[in-house]
């Protein structure tokens, strides 16, 4: 633990830290490009300038390991000279284009030449120029922008795991592309555009939408997918203009996937912004009040075993509950939020939960993946797994369809049966396990979402209890959700009551004539082909699947449109802000409900979203907790039972088609494209 | 220069006397760490595609070390002595850092561009001479020097550097080593010790 003295300041920093953390740790700001805490250190653009004791030049901070006893000044005049001119050398290659370019007003390089710029240049000789690079139809690149911190470079080859861009040339002929100017192939491309601390690497999508000054900035939660990503929802009016990470150690660290980032235009398309009932076969605009008789006229007298609900994957805890408790008063056992069919047990919470947590993978040591790509079904976790894989000491392997994680993974293959055998002791994996002293393993929803899905969670918990992974501080028992709505349904209990359907048995019954209404919650990952003799309402965002057979649509607001509680794979609670007006007369999901059942006599008993929390935390206790990871109980669960040897299929299969949202987006729509073919597109200066 | 753009050719494969001294490189690091293997392979390779690299060459030398693509090019397009464009049979790499031009550089390069009729970096028409500038070439004692595929030409003059291009043209191989009498870097002259050496350059 060296000691050394900052400005003045004694300040104590562990073993291995840097001359620049010792800085910060002082107080003192650092200006800094190619720096990143989160990346390998690069000492390249020589901003971060400090002078030392003994020291006959100033030592670029960055690069400088903190030793006991150093004497550092960041606030001397000589300091103050040599940031100045590098800063000075900085701007002699770099187009003064503030004006036109994307990233002025959030610029590192803006914000410094503030500090260290000088009034006026001594640079008479031309300027260098760069041509354009294509990287794909996310990454807008004006490359005579850039500085060369490698940020972009290091973080492909380090945090992604895709070594696709590079710098070639040497010295003043550096240029940063990517190999052959190809797309870059990964789905957290997008973190490069906040990584780059200048105007080199900016969002095309976003491209001259908006200046970051007029944007409205709203702190909510991702619902992309289970892991609920901490994101910021950058709005101007009433139109979402881009959707940024928030820094969240223990969730998604600070980066979130493309999927995440752009799927904003999908707000704008194919809404439900009006009800609708259908009349004589087709589906006609309606107001509020006709809809609600609608439903309360053929609702009327039917039995409440006539009457189902299926809740969507987007959906907030709260809407979900509200509907539960409809359910309740309808008398309606039929309900439930497992779209795909997963074999999820709801009564024991440690059965469903991420129980190590997200963060707890930077302590395991041994991993075991069930049936799961958490590439796609969890990019963040995946981040994470790479970044535990390259520190050493992690061994992980794959029961299931052979993956490209960016990191290495022992195939054991796709054969379900293995699981007995790991259990059993049989297999040398299972050895593996037992020797590690965090072991831990990953279901997914694919090996679940299956026949003998029930037996597959049995055996995995049988793994867990056997082999010593869940013990006195440490549950390495972990089930990987896609849907950031699953959690917080199954805690509220939208599982089918007692003699209640689940969702095969509600599209059965739906058939067969057993079932004659069904709520839909913003429901569209099911086939709504066995919907079409019964009477649908659908309650939800887009015209998607959910909508095709519907009779009444009541419009919804998505989850940037209303404040809501979200519960993610770990089981953490998060709450979520209204960042913009739901669209014409869409409306929040509980004040729909709220105004359904007074339309149906069966009002539920509040009247704000206050009064509807209090009442589900009185219910659910633990929603009550927030931002705060939860302990489950370890308890029983899962069927035990014969686990057939048919292969497992993943959970997501089409990266960018996974929700409503993403599959109205057009900006998803073209990164698959680009993904998949490769084509290159032209850019503005190739005409 | 425009460095991002390669050029793609037939496909590219070690001869089994390359494949053979590729492995003879690798034994020298350890097998995790063979991506220290690179410029040799890329040198290899380059000799053996006939003095450029295609992107073929790039791509099988990265296969052939497990190294992403974009590595290896970074690599090939860092390094002068890797050529990313066609050159021609006879490439001309004329040294012009400051002892090379304090002795006359500019005087030699003057001479090769008349001579061939093409500027630095360029190609004859006849795909025969290619014209570079290269930084110094390590042979300052012997300033100003030119190398033609490797072999270097010292002690040049805008007259004996014309000679030795016109002998190329001919298909004739000049002598190489110093253009003046003199003894590899020995004073010009002959030898001012009281021992004279035997024998002429090596």
């Amino acid at each position: 633990m060296p000691k050394l003295t900052v400005d003045g300041i004694e300040v104590e920093v562990p073993a291995g830290a840097t001359v620049l953390q010792a800085c910060e740790a002082a107080g003192a700001e650092v200006p800094r490009f190619c720096y990143h805490e989160r990346l390998s250190i690069a000492g390249n653009c020589r901003m971060c300038l400090v002078e030392m004791e003994k020291s006959p030049k100033p030592v670029a901070s960055c690069a400088m390991p903190a030793g006991d006893g150093m004497v550092i000044r960041t606030n001397t005049p000589t300091v103050k000279k040599a940031r100045e001119g590098v800063m000075e050398f900085l701007l002699i290659n770099h187009p003064l284009d503030c004006p036109i370019c994307d990233q002025g007003g959030e610029c590192d390089l803006q914000d410094q030449s503030v500090a260290y710029g000088a009034g006026q240049s001594r640079f008479k000789e031309n300027k260098r120029a760069v041509e354009e690079k294509y990287m794909g139809p996310l990454i807008k690149t004006v490359m005579t922008r850039c500085i060369h911190c490698t940020r972009c470079i290091r973080f492909s080859k380090e945090i992604a795991g895709v070594p696709e861009l590079g710098a070639l040339g040497r010295g003043e002929h550096m240029e940063v592309t990517t190999y052959l100017e190809q797309t870059l192939h990964s789905e957290v491309s997008g973190n490069v555009i906040d990584l780059c601390p200048v105007g080199a690497l900016t969002s095309r999508p976003y491209a001259f939408t908006a200046r970051s000054w007029e944007l409205k900035k709203t702190e909510t939660i991702d619902v992309m997918d289970a892991v609920g990503g901490n994101i910021r929802v950058d709005a101007r009016g009433n139109e979402v203009m881009r959707i940024l990470p928030r820094v969240n150690e223990a969730v998604n660290e600070e980066w979130i996937s493309d999927k995440t980032r752009f799927v904003y235009d999908g707000l704008k398309r194919r809404r439900l912004d009006r009800p609708y009932v259908r009349k004589a076969g087709k589906l006609t605009e309606a107001s509020w009040a006709e809809a609600f008789d609608a439903i309360a006229k053929k609702l009327k007298g039917m039995s409440g075993d006539k009457i189902a609900a299926i809740a969507g994957d987007l959906q907030d805890v709260e809407s979900v509950y509200a509907l539960r408790l409809l359910m309740d008063s309808l008398g309606a056992p039929h309900r439930d939020c497992r779209q795909d069919g997963a074999k999820l047990d709801a009564t024991s919470r440690a059965g469903y939960l991420f129980n190590s947590g997200i963060a707890g993978i930077d302590e395991a040591d041994a991993c075991l993946l069930i049936g799961v790509n958490p590439r796609h079904e969890a990019t963040s976790v995946n981040l994470r797994l790479r970044a535990r894989s390259r520190r050493g000491g992690f061994a992980i392997a794959n029961v299931g369809p052979t993956l490209d994680l960016t990191y290495p993974v022992q195939e054991l293959g796709n054969d379900p049966k293995l699981l007995q055998a790991i259990a059993g002791g049989a297999h040398p994996f299972a050895e593996v396990l037992k020797a590690a002293a965090k072991p831990m393993l990953i279901v997914g929803q694919g090996a679940l979402a299956r026949a003998d899905g029930a037996a597959v969670l049995a055996a995995a918990r049988e793994i867990a209890d056997k082999l010593g992974l869940v013990k006195d501080g440490w549950n390495g028992f972990n089930v990987l959700h896609t849907a950031a709505a699953r959690v917080g349904a199954l805690d509220v209990g939208f599982v089918p009551k007692k003699g209640g359907r689940d969702v095969a048995g509600i599209l059965d019954g739906a058939t067969s004539g057993a079932i004659e209404a069904v709520f839909l919650l913003g429901a569209d990952e099911i086939n709504t082909d066995s919907l079409k003799d019964a009477f649908v309402v659908y309650i939800g965002t887009h015209g998607d699947e959910g909508v095709r057979h519907a009779d009444v649509i009541l419009p919804a607001a998505a989850y940037t449109e209303k404040p809501g509680t979200y519960v993610n794979t770990e089981g953490l609670v998060q709450r979520g802000l209204k960042a913009v007006f739901a669209p014409g007369d869409a409306r929040e999901d509980w004040t729909i409900l709220r105004a359904l059942s007074d339309a149906l006599g069966k009002t539920l008993p509040f009247d704000s979203l206050s009064e509807l929390r209090a009442k589900l935390c009185s219910e659910v206790p633990h929603l009550a907790v927030i931002d705060e990871k939860p302990t489950a109980a370890w308890g029983k669960f899962g069927t035990e039972g014969a686990v057939e040897a048919m292969p497992f299929t993943l959970a997501v299969t089409d990266y960018y088609r996974t929700n409503p949202i993403c599959r109205a987006s057009c900006i998803l729509a073209t990164v698959k494209d680009a993904m998949s073919g490769d084509k290159t597109e032209a850019t503005g200066t190739h005409g | 220069m425009s460095v991002h753009v390669i050029e793609t050719g037939e496909s590219f494969a070690f001869t089994p006397e390359n494949e053979a001294w590729a492995k003879t490189q690798l034994a020298k690091y350890p097998p995790e760490r063979k991506a220290s293997a690179v410029m040799p392979l890329l040198t290899r390779a380059q000799e053996q595609r006939g003095g450029w690299l295609t992107k073929e060459a790039i791509e099988y030398v990265a296969d052939y070390l497990a190294m992403p693509y974009i590595r290896v090019l970074e690599v090939a397009s860092f390094y002068t002595m890797y050529n990313l464009k066609p050159v021609g049979r006879h490439v001309i790499e004329v040294c012009t850092t400051t002892p090379c031009w304090l002795r006359g550089s500019d005087e030699i390069v003057k001479a090769c561009k008349k001579t061939l009729g093409i500027g630095l970096g360029e190609t004859t028409p006849d795909g025969e001479f290619t014209l570079l500038e290269v930084e110094c070439a390590g042979a300052c004692v012997n300033a100003p020097v030119a190398a033609h595929n490797g072999t270097y030409y010292e002690d040049l003059t805008a007259d004996s550097a014309t000679k030795i291009i016109e002998a190329l043209k001919r298909g004739e191989v000049p002598k190489p080593g110093p253009q003046v009498d003199r003894q590899t870097s020995a004073p010009v002259g002959g030898p001012t010790t009281l021992k004279a050496t035997t024998g002429g350059n090596a």
